[in-house]
């Protein structure tokens, strides 16, 4: 009995001290940068997202070196000199939501075959992410950095600007030393001392509490033989809500209230820090198109996300924004009819993408000297 | 089983081999046996149904102990067994109104005067048997045909679903959302199968001398009831009754067989399930090699889902002195069908074979006008893995799964035959042997893979069009 005892003591000093060793050498962040994609199987054109992976053969997860490792861009990590290489950024417009990956924004640029004046294809990279935050965006350029694109166009949206609203991306939540960096270089009114942020601690890197995160590695390699089998990587239910038409009397946006949306409550100094982060490379801005409702209350707002007066003084103030940065801007804020938007009043059908393609391809074509 | 239900049965079964003693041990594997019946029984829509499909489960092994009883039923460790059975039934339904700490079961027990009458409606059932029936031949063949009937009832999909429209009607719950997997009856066959096992060797004269204790914790046995293995009773109430006491071996040895069923249950078939054919997968799968690759992924999932249940059976099992027979041996390596059915589901191949393989076969060789050797063969080998097959559920791609299994054994049969006068493997050289069996264990794998397309699928066509993909077919 008294060797037992010894055994099971043994035992677990052994389990203690692997799970202290796990947690001092912490390789999960060096794990993530392991990938089959682009080997074994082929790339994904857009960032692991999804609610139902058993569907989706797709799952969200936050480990930002995996997620762009089993990106399409991965497999091309230098800029060669026969592309033109665009990347786009933006939220579940640009991702895709309800779309497959051949009717997505970046796929409808890439069939609009645009070439640069060397002749160059220029080709169109999906870096959307679905969360709604300005900060989330602009932690995904600063690591799409590395695959040196030639131009950033990024899609955007009001409720994306709100200071309040930055941090609630868990993405961001779970990423504070990408956040450390960018704080590090500029000086953006974000702490990472909010709680909102998800600090490594000791006890949180030990094998016991990365669990979860080892587990996710693992299902986003083996989610990619599911994608190369199927093309599949979302999930698209049979029906599904449309926007709100009727809307209720509320003119308040974002806890603020009419007549002025204060410029300062908006995260403008995430573009600026964009614009600065890319070094001279080209960033066009794109304000993404919104659903426009018809229905009760909608003089007193566009949509479910947006009262009148908000969303009218935020175009107006992105408009002057970009003109004094310099920023190549397109408003297309009602390019789309109401019935092309799928579920909600920013997630456009494929033939709203198309149109919305087509409109910044024009904006591209201009910037590339195409067109005079 | 979920990774929380094996960490606390594997806590409690090292508390209970630590503490206890002989006799304590043995009472307290009947309690933690009876309670798993009713904690690990799946949740069901129809009202209470959980709950009655556990007692369900312990008032069919009391009335099958009863049934083949030869001695004196009454003595007093069998009515203290008896008491505490009752006594545990009515604790867990209890547990209604112990919020929040309610309930043992998937969802909260039904009222308690209805347990009570319950109770009382089985005791008398029970007295019944043990006054009229007890070891009857009649009484013996009832039982194996209510086990039967009850058998064709819960693995028919059509009649489960009219049964649960009918306990849905009776229950004032609405019929159109009845549904097969209403009536999911924990580890039913394994129970039944164990019962079947000891009611045909009460008939053919076997001797029965468990007593209700040890008799409910054989065919209830915690780490063993959800997916086997299928012990033998006499096996088994042998290790229950030696004394034990947990060794650093029996640690080592249970620690180990709990790691390796860890690893298999929890990283490998769980991991590969997510890229196993499916009925969904199987229909957007867009071409030949990737469909190869989910099926690969298939096959290999189940041997390590169901190896990896085994193993954490054999190793709880060992933590309180009890030796489950192996289920698994190595049966993908093996270089031919006969050899593969030998080492997949041992335990389930070899009740086949005794209690329907053998006495069918013998009943054909000594018919009066005897079938001829091979035909009796092809008759035996198709006739038990069609009832295999059916045995996983009454369906067609069940029976199909069967009949390929049941055709492969006796094509390998013919073969075999065939080349015993022209081959002897002695005297080939070594590479040339294991050319041979690399080739047949190859050949092997790659027919019972292929046989998996017709069991992971719920219709012919859809396995078809499997079939037809792999090959470079279809669409």
């Amino acid at each position: 009995m008294m060797r037992l005892k010894f055994v099971l003591l043994k035992a677990a000093l052994m389990f203690l001290a692997f799970n202290f060793l796990f947690a001092a050498c912490d390789p999960v962040p060096w794990l993530a940068k392991a990938s089959a994609y682009n080997r074994l199987f082929p790339g994904r054109p857009r960032l692991p997202f999804g609610e139902t992976p058993e569907k989706a053969y797709n799952f969200s997860l936050f480990q930002l070196d995996a997620m762009l490792r089993s990106h399409e861009l991965a497999g091309k990590s230098s800029r060669p000199a026969s592309e033109y290489r665009v990347v786009l950024i933006g939220d579940s417009s640009v991702w895709g939501y309800l779309l497959t990956p051949n009717q997505t924004l970046a796929a409808y640029l890439n069939q609009l075959g645009l070439a640069d004046s060397a002749s160059r294809p220029v080709r169109f990279y999906n870096l959307g992410y679905p969360t709604m935050s300005l900060t989330k965006d602009l932690m995904i350029l600063n690591r799409a950095l590395e695959y040196q694109p030639d131009m950033v166009i990024w899609l955007v949206t009001l409720e994306s600007f709100p200071w309040k609203k930055q941090l609630t991306s868990p993405i961001v939540q779970h990423n504070p030393q990408e956040m450390r960096r960018l704080l590090d270089r500029y000086p953006l009114p974000l702490s990472l001392d909010d709680s909102a942020f998800v600090q490594p601690t000791f006890w949180s890197r030990t094998l016991v509490n990365q669990r979860r995160a080892l587990a996710d590695l693992l299902r986003l390699q083996l989610y990619g033989v599911m994608w190369a089998a199927t093309g599949i990587d979302q999930n698209y239910p049979a029906d599904y809500d449309p926007p709100q038409e009727d809307l209720e009397a509320d003119e308040s946006f974002q806890g603020m209230l009419p007549p002025n949306l204060p410029k300062q409550e908006l995260a403008f100094e995430t573009i600026q820090a964009a614009s600065s982060l890319l070094d001279g490379t080209p960033l066009l801005l794109v304000n993404e198109p919104i659903y426009l409702s018809r229905g009760k209350n909608s003089h007193l707002r566009y949509n479910f996300f947006y009262p009148r007066w908000a969303y009218d003084q935020y175009r107006s103030l992105l408009a002057d924004f970009s003109r004094e940065q310099g920023l190549p801007y397109l408003d297309a804020w009602n390019l789309a009819p109401p019935e092309e938007f799928t579920n909600s009043a920013i997630h456009l059908s494929p033939a709203g993408s198309r149109m919305l393609a087509e409109s910044i391809g024009k904006l591209v074509k201009s910037q590339l000297g195409i067109i005079p | 089983m979920t990774l929380t239900q094996i960490i606390i049965f594997i806590a409690v079964s090292l508390l209970v081999a630590t503490v206890m003693k002989d006799r304590g041990r043995r009472w307290a594997l009947l309690v933690l046996s009876l309670l798993a019946v009713f904690w690990l029984q799946p949740f069901s829509p129809i009202r209470h149904l959980d709950f009655w499909l556990a007692c369900l489960t312990l008032a069919a092994t009391t009335f099958t102990w009863l049934v083949i009883q030869t001695g004196n039923a009454a003595n007093v460790e069998n009515q203290k067994t008896a008491a505490l059975l009752a006594g545990l039934v009515l604790l867990v339904a209890l547990l209604r109104y112990l919020e929040p700490i309610c309930c043992l079961t998937a969802s909260p027990p039904p009222a308690f005067p209805s347990v009570i009458m319950a109770l009382a409606a089985m005791g008398g059932v029970a007295w019944l048997v043990r006054r009229w029936f007890s070891s009857r031949r009649a009484a013996l063949a009832a039982s194996i045909a209510a086990l039967l009937l009850t058998f064709i009832v819960l693995k028919n999909p059509a009649i489960s679903e009219q049964l649960s429209a009918w306990l849905r009607a009776l229950n004032g719950q609405p019929i159109k959302l009845a549904s097969a997997a209403d009536l999911r009856w924990l580890g039913f066959s394994y129970i039944a199968f164990r019962l079947l096992h000891v009611l045909r060797d009460r008939q053919t004269g076997k001797p029965m001398d468990l007593t209700l204790r040890e008799f409910l914790t054989y065919v209830l046995f915690f780490p063993a009831l959800t997916a086997g293995p299928i012990d033998r009773s006499q096996r088994f109430a042998q290790d229950l009754r030696q004394p034990f006491r947990l060794s650093e071996a029996s640690l080592s040895t249970g620690g180990w067989r709990l790691l390796s069923g860890f690893f298999k249950k929890f990283v490998l078939a769980d991991s590969l399930a997510l890229i196993a054919l499916n009925e969904v997968n199987a229909a957007q799968v867009n071409s030949s090699v990737w469909t190869w690759i989910l099926t690969y992924a298939y096959a290999l999932r189940i041997f390590f889902d169901f190896s990896g249940y085994t193993d954490i059976a054999i190793g709880v099992g060992s933590l309180v002195g009890i030796r489950l027979p192996e289920n698994f041996a190595q049966p993908y390596l093996k270089p031919n069908l006969t050899a593969f059915w030998n080492s997949w589901h041992i335990t389930l191949a070899q009740w086949f074979r005794a209690y329907f393989f053998n006495p069918f076969t013998r009943a054909l060789r000594s018919a009066r006008r005897p079938l001829p050797a091979p035909l009796i063969i092809f008759s035996g080998q198709l006739a038990t893995m069609l009832l295999i097959g059916l045995w996983h559920g009454i369906t067609w791609n069940f029976l199909i799964w069967g009949a390929w299994h049941g055709v492969g054994l006796f094509v390998h049969n013919r073969w075999s035959d065939f080349l015993k006068p022209r081959l002897d493997p002695s005297a080939l050289p070594l590479w040339k042997k294991r050319l041979l069996d690399t080739a047949g264990a190859l050949a092997t794998f790659h027919y019972v893979t292929l046989g998996w397309v017709w069991f992971a699928l719920p219709n012919p066509g859809a396995s078809w069009q499997v079939f037809l993909r792999l090959f470079g077919y279809g669409n």
